[in-house]
């Protein structure tokens, strides 16, 4: 009964969501502003009703309603209650859900906003996103994934049904398959989440965009509206990102963070032209260029946005076959296509009103080390949306299905990302509008001396790879230049306001909270990088058999084996195996380390825990690949060296640190001075 | 008697030989040589997780099998070949250079050329443009951006205040 009112509930936000599009579009034709108060107010309602949606869905959830498929599928009574709550994300029906779900909040809080300078917009908005909105909830409804679908009993057999089929008999199953082990770990409950968040987000900027190119205002007043909503949509799938990477470092077991994986790709991929329009919107807002460029990135970002779900969601990366068969494959191929179509046609449609106000006047100015940042993001893109659609077109034209693993990506995007180090160095310091090769050296050498030094010492103290040096050697420069810029800028600043050096720069950074804040997180990159050069070129690893009181050498350190346990928790459903290894590092005992494996009865499944040892220096990663309860042959351990690695969670706290910093709202709620080139021509210090 | 003396020397050093070699066929690679095989290999059920670290039943087999092909003396370039024999090319982490899939390797260094082409084009002429409409050289460029860079901050601050 429950199930099937939260199933209505869904059904009406869909009425809601469409009634929202139909009447912004007839108030905006008819110029009625009644009718566009009247798409808002009914898109403003679909929020509390696909929260009453998703509250319903929690409480079945929770209240082990095993009648309901979804919560059979993601849920046991094993489960304590706070897994049963994320087990909302945890399986495909629900996880349509709350996309749809963040998405009402989001745009709720967008229709919230004051909009007497913007009202041209607003009924823009409403059409773009609630048409989104209604395609995720008409998954839901239409295409078989309804999450209040329960089961019956017919002669075919148990199946879920919204409905119930003539002759069908309810059935309550005793008890429910469960949640994927590999999704209870704490990072699991956030990164989706956060990952969604963000894809969520950036339909903000999107439909803004669409909205200037409708409406012909295409000026950069979209853009600045949208600008904090990009900048939090980027934090947010940054963020998912890096939990993705953390908890693939600690539940999956492959000594890693990042695999390659088309589903990690799929999130990355919006991530990479999300990056290139936060870049390149600035040089709109300094010079009024580049509108086609941003125009295009935002659309393609949406895209890919709704790629990514499309790609984990439709069962395309098994096979192409398998994309054909799932309800909702072909569904979310077409919406790409007639979404990313229209949104090109209008684009073209505006094209000479997207005119730049200003040209580019030198190659080494600061706009065109923009434009080459936006190509080598765009060609990260290029590597990493061709390396996962190539197994589909080649199974497609071939019938030969084929791997693209992480040599391929590694090989090709390496130089990639080093060149964008480089140019991470080298912009900050060129000036907008005029730059010279002259003027950028003199600029330049100063933050390179120090910069070169570090490979230099890194070469003495014994690391000859030379992939390594230039890695090392762009850490340092970048830092460098950013270090030398700000502190350069700060003494100006004491010279002119006689203040002392610490005042200077806190002022200085408080009044140009994006640009150092966008340094705050050049720097975060960095010792990010720090932690990816570390386990790509120098993680070692060894694995060995051995019995209690035998041990295994890796790097210097010496594993023994200690002893084994194992045990059923049957109130959580799960058994552990939990050895105990002894660590020590030539010769100094350094404690000890439990690696274990988790069984978990209800879904059959294995987890294996590392035991971890985590320093600045380097981490050691054991892992318990097996293990015989009696014999002598004594159990299997797994142990990787990955030197560094921990700097890459250092540089994700300092990346939080920086994003907050850039994007916190203004006491002062009024925009800041519109176009740095009407104050200062030419200026770099004013962003 | 001398003649007894060699043929036992004989048969002697032949069966420690022929011991030797059992015992070099014998010996049980290690986890690490198997591994490092293995980590280049996917399984075609455990998408995308590569051998070395697959902790399913199927996988530990093909860890098993990797084993014994290496007991036998087999090379890595056989051991691999012998999968994708059995299990098509999927097995391997990058699309063998043959055929349809050289597409993967050239198609994305053809388009970031393309794309720096056309980047350079439009940046020469935009340069260009902007020099001939200024009527000025590239020579007349701005003194040394320190100065420069520190006057406009100056006067902006001025301005500010």
């Amino acid at each position: 009964m429950l199930a099937d009112f939260g199933f209505g509930i869904i059904i009406v936000t869909f009425v809601v969501a469409l009634y929202s599009v139909i009447a912004a579009i007839i108030g905006e034709r008819k110029q009625s502003a009644q009718m566009v108060e009247s798409a808002r107010r009914a898109q403003l309602l679909t929020f509390p009703l696909l929260s009453l949606a998703s509250g319903i869905l929690i409480y079945l959830l929770v209240n082990n309603h095993f009648d309901v498929s979804f919560v059979y599928e993601v849920t046991s009574r094993s489960m304590p209650t706070y897994l049963k709550v994320t087990a909302w994300w945890g399986g495909q029906a629900g996880s349509l859900l709350f996309w749809a779900w963040l998405l009402s909040a989001f745009t709720s809080a967008v229709t919230l906003r004051k909009w007497e300078r913007d009202r041209e917009f607003l009924p823009w908005v409403i059409v773009v996103s609630s048409i989104t909105l209604a395609f995720f909830l008409s998954m839901n409804i239409f295409f078989q994934e309804n999450p209040f679908a329960r089961f019956y009993q017919t002669i075919e057999g148990v199946q879920a049904y919204t409905f119930r089929p003539t002759g069908g008999v309810p059935v309550t199953p005793p008890d429910g398959s469960g949640l994927n082990p590999l999704l209870r770990h704490p990072g699991m409950i956030i990164h989706p989440p956060m990952l969604y968040l963000g894809f969520v987000s950036f339909v903000i900027p999107f439909a803004f965009a669409l909205a200037a190119l409708i409406t012909g205002r295409t000026d950069d007043r979209w853009t600045r509206i949208t600008r904090r909503w990009t900048l939090w949509a980027w934090l947010f799938l940054s963020l998912g990102l890096v939990l993705g990477g953390r908890w693939a470092y600690d539940v999956l077991g492959w000594g890693g963070y990042w695999g390659w994986d088309p589903v990690e790709i799929a999130a990355f991929m919006p991530w990479l032209t999300g990056t290139a329009f936060l870049h390149s919107v600035m040089i709109q807002e300094h010079k009024g260029m580049l509108k086609h460029w941003n125009m295009l990135l935002i659309i393609l970002t949406y895209s890919l946005v709704i790629f990514g779900t499309f790609l984990t969601r439709s069962g395309v990366l098994s096979s192409v076959h398998a994309f054909a068969q799932s309800a909702i494959g072909p569904m979310f191929f077409g919406f790409i296509g007639v979404t990313f179509i229209t949104s090109i046609a209008l684009l073209i449609w505006r094209w000479p009103e997207l005119k730049s106000e200003t040209e580019m006047k030198s190659m080494l100015s600061r706009e065109a080390f923009f434009l080459l940042n936006n190509l080598l993001f765009l060609s990260v893109l290029v590597v990493c949306f061709w390396g996962v659609i190539f197994p589909l077109i080649s199974e497609l034209f071939t019938g030969q299905k084929v791997t693209v693993g992480p040599p391929f990506y590694e090989r090709a995007n390496g130089p990639l990302f080093g060149a964008m180090m480089a140019l991470m160095g080298i912009a900050p310091l060129s000036a907008w509008g005029k730059s010279t090769a002259l003027t950028l050296g003199r600029a330049i050498w100063k933050p390179t001396i120090p910069a070169l030094l570090v490979p230099v010492l890194a070469y003495f103290a014994g690391y000859t790879n030379w992939v390594a040096l230039i890695g090392f050697f762009l850490v340092a420069f970048v830092i460098s230049v950013t270090l030398y810029d700000t502190f350069r800028s700060a003494r100006a600043r004491q010279r002119a306001q006689k203040e002392n050096f610490l005042t200077a720069l806190t002022r200085l950074a408080g009044r140009n909270r994006r640009r150092y804040g966008g340094y705050l997180i050049h720097i975060s990159m960095m010792l990010m990088a720090i932690g990816i050069l570390g386990i790509e070129l120098f993680q070692t690893e060894t694995q060995g058999t051995i019995s209690k009181g035998q041990s295994l050498q890796l790097d210097g350190y010496t594993i023994q084996y200690n002893d084994v346990a194992s045990w059923d928790d049957m109130g959580a459903g799960v058994n552990y195996t939990r050895a105990v290894v002894d660590v020590s590092k030539d010769g100094e005992y350094l404690g000890q380390l439990y690696p274990r494996i988790d069984f978990y009865f209800d879904s059959q499944q294995p987890m294996t825990i590392p035991g971890l040892r985590s320093t600045l220096q380097d981490d050691l990663y054991i892992l318990l690949v097996d293990w015989q309860p009696v014999s002598a042959v004594g159990a299997t351990f797994k142990i990787y060296h990955n030197p560094l690695v921990n700097w890459l969670w250092v540089g994700s706290l300092v990346f939080i640190l920086g994003m907050l910093f850039a994007a916190w709202p203004d006491k002062d709620p009024s925009l800041r001075p519109v176009r740095a080139r009407e104050h200062v021509p030419q200026t770099s210090a004013a962003d | 008697m001398k003649r007894l003396f060699w043929i036992t020397t004989l048969i002697l050093v032949l069966s420690a030989l022929a011991t030797a070699t059992v015992i070099a066929q014998g010996s049980t690679p290690t986890d690490d040589e198997v591994n490092a095989i293995a980590k280049d290999l996917f399984c075609p059920v455990c998408e995308n997780t590569p051998l070395d670290v697959c902790p399913t039943d199927a996988c530990k087999e093909w860890r098993e099998e990797i084993r014994g092909m290496l007991a036998d003396g087999k090379s890595e370039a056989e051991i691999k070949q012998h999968f994708v024999d059995y299990y098509g090319a999927r097995v391997l982490a990058e699309p063998p250079r043959s055929g349809f899939n050289w597409l993967v390797y050239v198609i994305p260094p053809i388009i970031i050329v393309a794309g720096a082409f056309v980047l350079f084009r439009a940046l020469r002429a935009w340069s260009q443009a902007s020099t001939t409409e200024a009527g000025v050289d590239e020579e007349d460029a701005p003194p040394s951006s320190d100065d420069e860079y520190i006057a406009r901050m100056e006067a902006e601050l001025k301005k500010r205040n």
